[in-house]
């Protein structure tokens, strides 16, 4: 059985958007997404319980690679990039037409993704992903078993708990509670240096230019507008007098 | 424009955010604003309501395999609302459920989906999205190129008005794809409201790890008492069992929008802030300066929640004696 990852490399620390062209600035030094190490934990566990093969898959420009090492080196079996300069720009409708093209090409049993990213990705992606590849999918998982052909998913929702059951091949999303992902180990960085890493291009997986990227989004940024309220906030050190203070703030407001 | 409203529903009665979501698109005033309902029936209660908020007419699709609360079912129940009524802009209310069924249509329909959104406008006669972004220091205009225009807005982005009305009913009869039977819940935990419900609070005295331990809620409580407010708190203090999952904001939990939102000892993880920060005033005390939680604070107060506190709750109750 195989299980597919899909991660995300993300820019490291503070994020700034550019001035030109409105997007996000990725030149400088990036990471792997932090919610996609949970869901690169539950596929090591599941490989091994029961010997599954892992495999990762990401898009995005060519230091992506280094995301994909970090999986490997994590322990994942193989990874695959798909880095294409006409794929820059891609919005959830055009991404979710690559990664579904990259799924479709591995067919994965089982297909995995980490809910969030810490660069504004929007928790959506795998809903896309799996109509596309019309294959159940379970998100919000806090728990997750494989056995008979199903997954055995606990979500968590607004109101408790959901246990869902979803026959293979599904995809499930995982939350952050799901698990406490390892680290890498010097073996294991050693070790993914060795470890298969391929990368595709749009035309490998038989996708024109025009259908993703800048092009083929149905969403577009329009301009930057003025900063949402609560610029003006206030911050009191408590020297003492923080009680105080509130209170006066609370009356103020009549909030109190 | 052409708009179509997916209304949520828990226990008989509509969401406030879609029902915000669907006096805001009727306020827009272009055109008749429909909505659709999709759940077990019989579903005519929601129908109802909807028209009290503006809907034009209410597609409902009720059948017993819709009860369970899977987006895929209602992935394909939108689809054919959308297709055979020819409809050129979704709404959603976020949620766990509706941003599911939201980024499933976008695929579907190979439609631009914008997320996170806090307001619409029509510009001209174009229609355009506010997002906050980059931790809300900035906010994005954003558009749709698509023919169909898809929309997901953060929960409490509009007060829901009634303006009075009553909707056409037209009720479907959907065939769901075999994908989307895939799935299917064998069970569900429902953690029921112990104390004030958190939803309808206009004060929210939330507590987090920095709280330090679950008797110290007490101290949340009481403060809460003196406001008039509900307890709430984030997922890090529900999973350790110091507070019930009925109270927890966050994304994995309720999306709150309360008049006074106090945050005690709480960091302000993405997780939890998109369960509060649509709150109209954002109090939080914290020991640690750096915490991200002050970033979206009205009133930021670097110190100990332990110290603080049981003087405030004085300061508040003698206001409260006096008055």
């Amino acid at each position: 059985m195989k299980i597919a990852v899909c991660v995300k490399h993300v820019p490291t620390g503070r994020l700034v958007v550019q001035t030109e062209s409105l997007r996000l600035d990725r030149s400088g030094p990036g990471e792997l997404n932090d919610v996609d190490k949970n869901a690169i934990e539950e596929a090591l566990r599941l490989k091994e319980d029961a010997g599954f093969e892992v495999v990762v898959i990401s898009m995005g420009p060519e230091p992506a690679t280094e995301s994909l090492r970090t999986a490997l080196a994590l322990g994942a079996d193989r990874a695959v990039l798909v880095s294409d300069p006409a794929a820059s720009g891609s919005d959830l409708v055009a991404t979710s037409k690559v990664l579904a093209k990259a799924l479709e090409r591995e067919g994965a049993d089982l297909v995995l993704f980490g809910q969030q990213t810490s660069d504004g990705g929007g928790a959506l992606l795998w809903a896309a992903v799996a109509d596309r590849l019309r294959i159940p999918f379970v998100s919000q998982a806090a728990e997750l078993t494989v056995a008979a052909g199903m997954v055995r998913v606990v979500r968590e929702t607004e109101n408790g708990y959901d246990v869902i059951e979803a026959q293979l091949p599904c995809l499930v999303a995982v939350s952050d509670a799901i698990n406490e992902p390892r680290y890498t180990s010097l073996k294991g960085m050693m070790g993914a240096k060795k470890k298969p890493l391929e990368v595709l291009t749009l035309a490998d997986l038989g996708l024109d230019a025009g259908e993703v990227g800048d092009a083929g989004s149905g969403t577009e940024v329009l301009g930057l507008g003025a900063p949402p309220t609560r610029a003006n906030s206030v911050t009191v050190e408590d020297d003492g007098k923080a009680a105080q203070a509130i209170y006066d703030f609370l009356v103020a407001k009549q909030l109190a | 424009m052409s708009v179509l409203v997916f209304l949520e529903h828990h226990d008989g009665e509509l969401t406030k955010g879609s029902l915000g979501v669907l006096a805001h698109a009727v306020a827009l005033g272009d055109g008749d604003v429909s909505a659709v309902a999709v759940g077990r029936g019989p579903l005519t209660v929601l129908a109802a309501a909807a028209g009290k908020f503006g809907a034009a007419k209410v597609y409902i699709a009720a059948d017993d395999s819709f009860e369970a609360p899977l987006p895929q079912p209602r992935v394909d129940v939108l689809h054919e609302v959308v297709r055979t009524g020819g409809y050129d802009t979704v709404l959603f209310s976020n949620s766990v459920l509706a941003a599911d069924v939201a980024a499933g249509l976008a695929a579907r329909l190979d439609a631009g989906l914008n997320w996170d959104l806090v307001d619409l406008v029509l510009d001209n006669g174009t229609l355009v999205g506010k997002r906050p972004a980059l931790q809300d220091s900035v906010l994005v205009d954003v558009g749709w190129r698509s023919s169909h225009r898809l929309a997901l807005f953060r929960s409490g982005s509009f007060d829901a008005v009634a303006t009075g009305g009553e909707a056409r009913v037209e009720d479907l009869s959907v065939q769901v794809q075999e994908h989307s039977r895939g799935a299917r819940i064998v069970s569900q935990r429902l953690q029921l409201n112990e104390g004030p419900s958190i939803e309808d609070a206009e004060v929210i005295v939330a507590g987090g790890i920095g709280l330090g331990a679950a008797e110290n809620f007490a101290l949340a409580e009481d403060l809460a008492a003196v406001l008039g407010g509900a307890v709430g708190a984030t997922r890090a203090v529900v999973y350790k069992g110091w507070y019930p999952h009925s109270a927890q904001v966050g994304q994995t939990g309720k999306t709150v929008t309360p008049k006074l939102y106090i945050a005690l000892g709480i960091s302000g993880a993405v997780q939890h802030k998109v369960g509060m920060q649509n709150s109209k005033v954002i109090v939080a005390i914290n020991k640690d300066p750096n915490a991200p939680i002050f970033e979206f604070s009205d009133l930021a107060v670097v110190g100990d929640v332990h110290t603080i506190l049981p003087e405030l709750i004085e300061l508040l109750r003698a206001r409260k004696s006096s008055s």
